[in-house]
């Protein structure tokens, strides 16, 4: 990170336990507004536990997550007022989406808008559909997530991740579902969102994209960061 | 070869043996349920039966020579039972009717009744007749002479009949001031009055009916046999004596012997002198003009049907919901207390649940007979309904429910936008595969005297002595009913498929 610019990310000895049994541990790092850091490795390195326990999915073992100048400690998952604070500071892109099945593209980003930002629906929508077109896909905006394709439906799930603008916006294996083409689409539309001043973490096992992407690459191996490049 | 033989041999022998014993045997059919005098099971040995009738099927048995042999039949279902020859005779306190005679081979009155008019002591002089009852409510049992009579006076009195599927609850409902009076004959009058002291039987009859065996229409040379040793009975103090004993005689049984035995024009098998009692020495009812006339109170009862399933699925719908969403998101605490509740429901039967809350709870809160259904039913398809949401909301996929939480929606928001709506789509079809299995369960209500449409076909069919033209256009109603439900669930999951 450059000295004088301030991070919006901060994890510090993370340690996640399931079960008694550390996931992740050990885990330090940071990043900037406007950075894109890649966490790499394997299925099963630990990427995806990270992400969650940034997200407030799951709790935390050992160690510190600052968030935008929230901190998140060991102990159980935050509940009401502090997991709706913290869910204003980061957005979550899963690998399968998980777009509310039965809602259309443009309900599924709008939603939030009306009723945690508690927006004007016009305004919502009107908001809904500009994050939709600038995503190109502004023309499928009526459609429902099964009638979408996987590029379309990682689409939509990033307009509604980053409807309520949040800082920073972490990325489950987003080249999972993807052609080589529209991998390059991805990146060109991640550096985008960088460049408007949102830091992102991306979870992936696709190095040649990591790299494309990422301004910082991390390896995970084992639950640990092993390698930054 | 031979072992064959030997087997058949064995087979023929067994049967021919059955067949004998069974040629020695006088099956008569009865309902244990009545109670004595007429027929009960012996307190000391419950598969033995006991009452004036199982005397009477006795003293039949043996003036035909052959043993008595007792089957078990419900009341309302006698006729059609002696029609498809379960039994050689029916007799159980059944009244002589003219839709009996015309059905039945109906053996001469061995018994003489009267109807009678039960009210609280304190209203004795309020209501010393069915007109003074006006828009009051009176009880009495389903396919009898006394409903028959009830009915009547419905269209002449305005009072409010109220079927029973027992004699014992009318009395006990009277008591608590459920109803206004009771109409039975005299035998489950006073049998009502010796159990609760607060009760007052009017002496003016209101009308008179006659106990007599029913027999297949074919079967009118045994008939011909049985009023033979009837009348043997009735001259020899024989009959007399059963009904010392049970504690019945009266002065109106000499006068009902005299006339069987004067041939006073009562003919074979005799008939009904009605005081006032409809269809009493007139012909049977034409099948069909019968069905005209009961069409309104089947649609009456069928639109009783609706409504009820109606108010009851909406009621498990709402609590199933509660029930569903408190096993998720509640505390442990609760989660087992709602574990608990729909295991009780589940695991015992809904009319032992009616029962309890109709009759059960009456010294503690009287429900109304309508109120009770709906809460029976409610309840109870609460239970069920409660587990088709639990499953439908835990198929909605976690990662949506994560997805709504990384938002920032609350717990509320995320059941209320995503989930509910989701699970709602899927429990759409077994929720209306209950609605339908909901509005046929109705039928169980007649327990609690709610008629509706099944209890008002049962009324129907033992009044024309028939269950074809009864059941046909009850299955029409029900079915009317239940296709277009069927049809609407359709088209909601067609249009959210397209949605």
């Amino acid at each position: 990170m450059a000295a004088g610019v301030t991070a919006v990310l901060e994890v510090t000895s993370l340690e996640v336990r399931r079960s008694g049994r550390p996931i992740v541990a050990g885990i330090s790092f940071s990043a900037s507004r406007g950075e894109i850091v890649a966490l790499m490795g394997a299925s099963g390195a630990g990427k995806t536990t990270i992400l969650r326990a940034i997200a407030g999915l799951d709790p935390i073992g050992a160690g510190t997550i600052v968030l935008d100048g929230m901190t998140l400690k060991p102990g159980s998952i935050h509940r009401g007022h502090t997991l709706r604070e913290l869910h204003r500071r980061v957005g979550i892109v899963f690998q399968f989406h998980h777009l509310f099945a039965h809602m259309t593209a443009h309900k599924n980003v709008w939603l939030a808008l009306v009723h945690v930002m508690h927006r004007p629906l016009a305004d919502a929508e009107a908001r809904a559909q500009e994050l939709l077109v600038s995503l190109g896909v502004g023309d499928r905006s009526a459609a429902l997530p099964h009638e979408l394709s996987g590029g379309e439906a990682q689409r939509v799930a990033i307009a509604r991740a980053i409807a309520v603008e949040p800082p920073l916006l972490l990325m489950d294996e987003p080249t999972a579902s993807l052609d080589p083409a529209r991998r390059q689409e991805l990146a060109a539309t991640l550096r985008q969102l960088a460049k408007q001043g949102r830091t992102i973490v991306i979870a992936t096992h696709d190095a040649e994209f990591a790299r494309a992407c990422a301004d910082r690459v991390l390896s995970i191996d084992d639950g640990r960061i092993r390698t930054v490049s | 070869m031979s072992l064959r033989l030997c087997g058949l041999l064995f087979v023929a022998l067994a049967w021919g043996s059955v067949a004998h014993a069974q040629s020695q045997e006088l099956r008569w059919g009865g309902d244990a349920e009545g109670g004595a005098p007429f027929v009960e099971a012996n307190p000391g040995d419950p598969t033995r039966v006991e009452g004036f009738d199982v005397d009477v099927a006795t003293l039949l048995a043996t003036g035909l020579g052959r043993v008595p042999r007792f089957v078990q039949t419900g009341f309302t279902t006698l006729d059609a039972a002696t029609a498809r020859g379960d039994f050689e005779v029916g007799l159980s306190g059944i009244e002589d009717t003219p839709t009996r005679r015309s059905r039945l081979a109906v053996t001469i009155p061995y018994y003489e009744f009267r109807e009678i008019l039960t009210v609280r002591s304190a209203d004795r002089d309020r209501f010393r007749s069915l007109a003074d009852l006006r828009g009051r409510r009176v009880a009495t049992l389903g396919a009898t002479l006394a409903y028959d009579l009830l009915v009547d006076a419905q269209a002449r009195e305005g009072i409010i009949p109220v079927t029973y599927e027992d004699d014992v609850h009318p009395y006990s409902d009277l008591a608590l001031g459920r109803v206004d009076a009771v109409v039975l004959d005299l035998i489950l009058a006073r049998r009502g009055a010796l159990r609760d002291t607060s009760l007052f039987n009017q002496p003016q009859p209101l009308a008179v009916g006659h106990y007599v065996g029913v027999l297949a229409p074919t079967q009118t040379a045994l008939r011909d046999r049985m009023n033979e040793i009837l009348r043997n009975a009735m001259r020899d103090g024989r009959l007399e004596a059963i009904f010392r004993r049970w504690n019945v005689w009266n002065e109106d049984q000499p006068r009902l012997y005299a006339q069987m035995l004067g041939g006073s024009g009562q003919g074979e098998g005799g008939s009904g002198q009605g005081l006032g009692v409809r269809g009493q020495g007139e012909m049977a009812p034409n099948t069909w003009e019968a069905a005209w006339r009961y069409l309104p109170a089947l649609l009456n009862a069928a639109l009783i049907t609706v409504v009820l399933s109606c108010l009851s699925m909406s009621l498990a719908v709402g609590v199933g919901m509660l029930i569903a969403s408190g096993r998720i998101y509640g505390p442990s605490s609760l989660r087992a207390a709602l574990t608990i509740y729909v295991e009780v429901i589940r695991g015992t039967p809904l009319l032992l649940q009616l029962f309890v809350l109709y009759f059960g709870l009456a010294p503690f809160i009287q429900l109304p007979a309508f109120l009770a259904a709906l809460l029976g039913l409610g309840l109870n398809y609460a239970a069920y309904e409660s587990e088709i949401y639990r499953g439908a909301l835990e198929a909605v996929p976690q990662g949506q429910l994560d997805a709504a939480r990384t938002l920032g929606f609350t717990q509320r928001q995320i059941l209320v936008l995503v989930r509910a709506p989701q699970a709602f789509r899927l429990a759409l079809a077994p929720m209306t595969n209950d609605f339908v299995a909901l509005l046929k369960d109705t039928s169980l209500v007649s327990v609690i005297t709610v008629v509706e449409l099944t209890k008002q076909t049962s009324i129907f069919a033992a009044n024309i002595g028939s269950w074809v033209l009864p059941g046909a256009m009850c299955a029409a109603l029900y079915l009317a009913l239940s296709l277009p439900l069927a049809r609407i669930a359709r088209r909601i999951e067609r249009g959210w498929r397209r949605a």
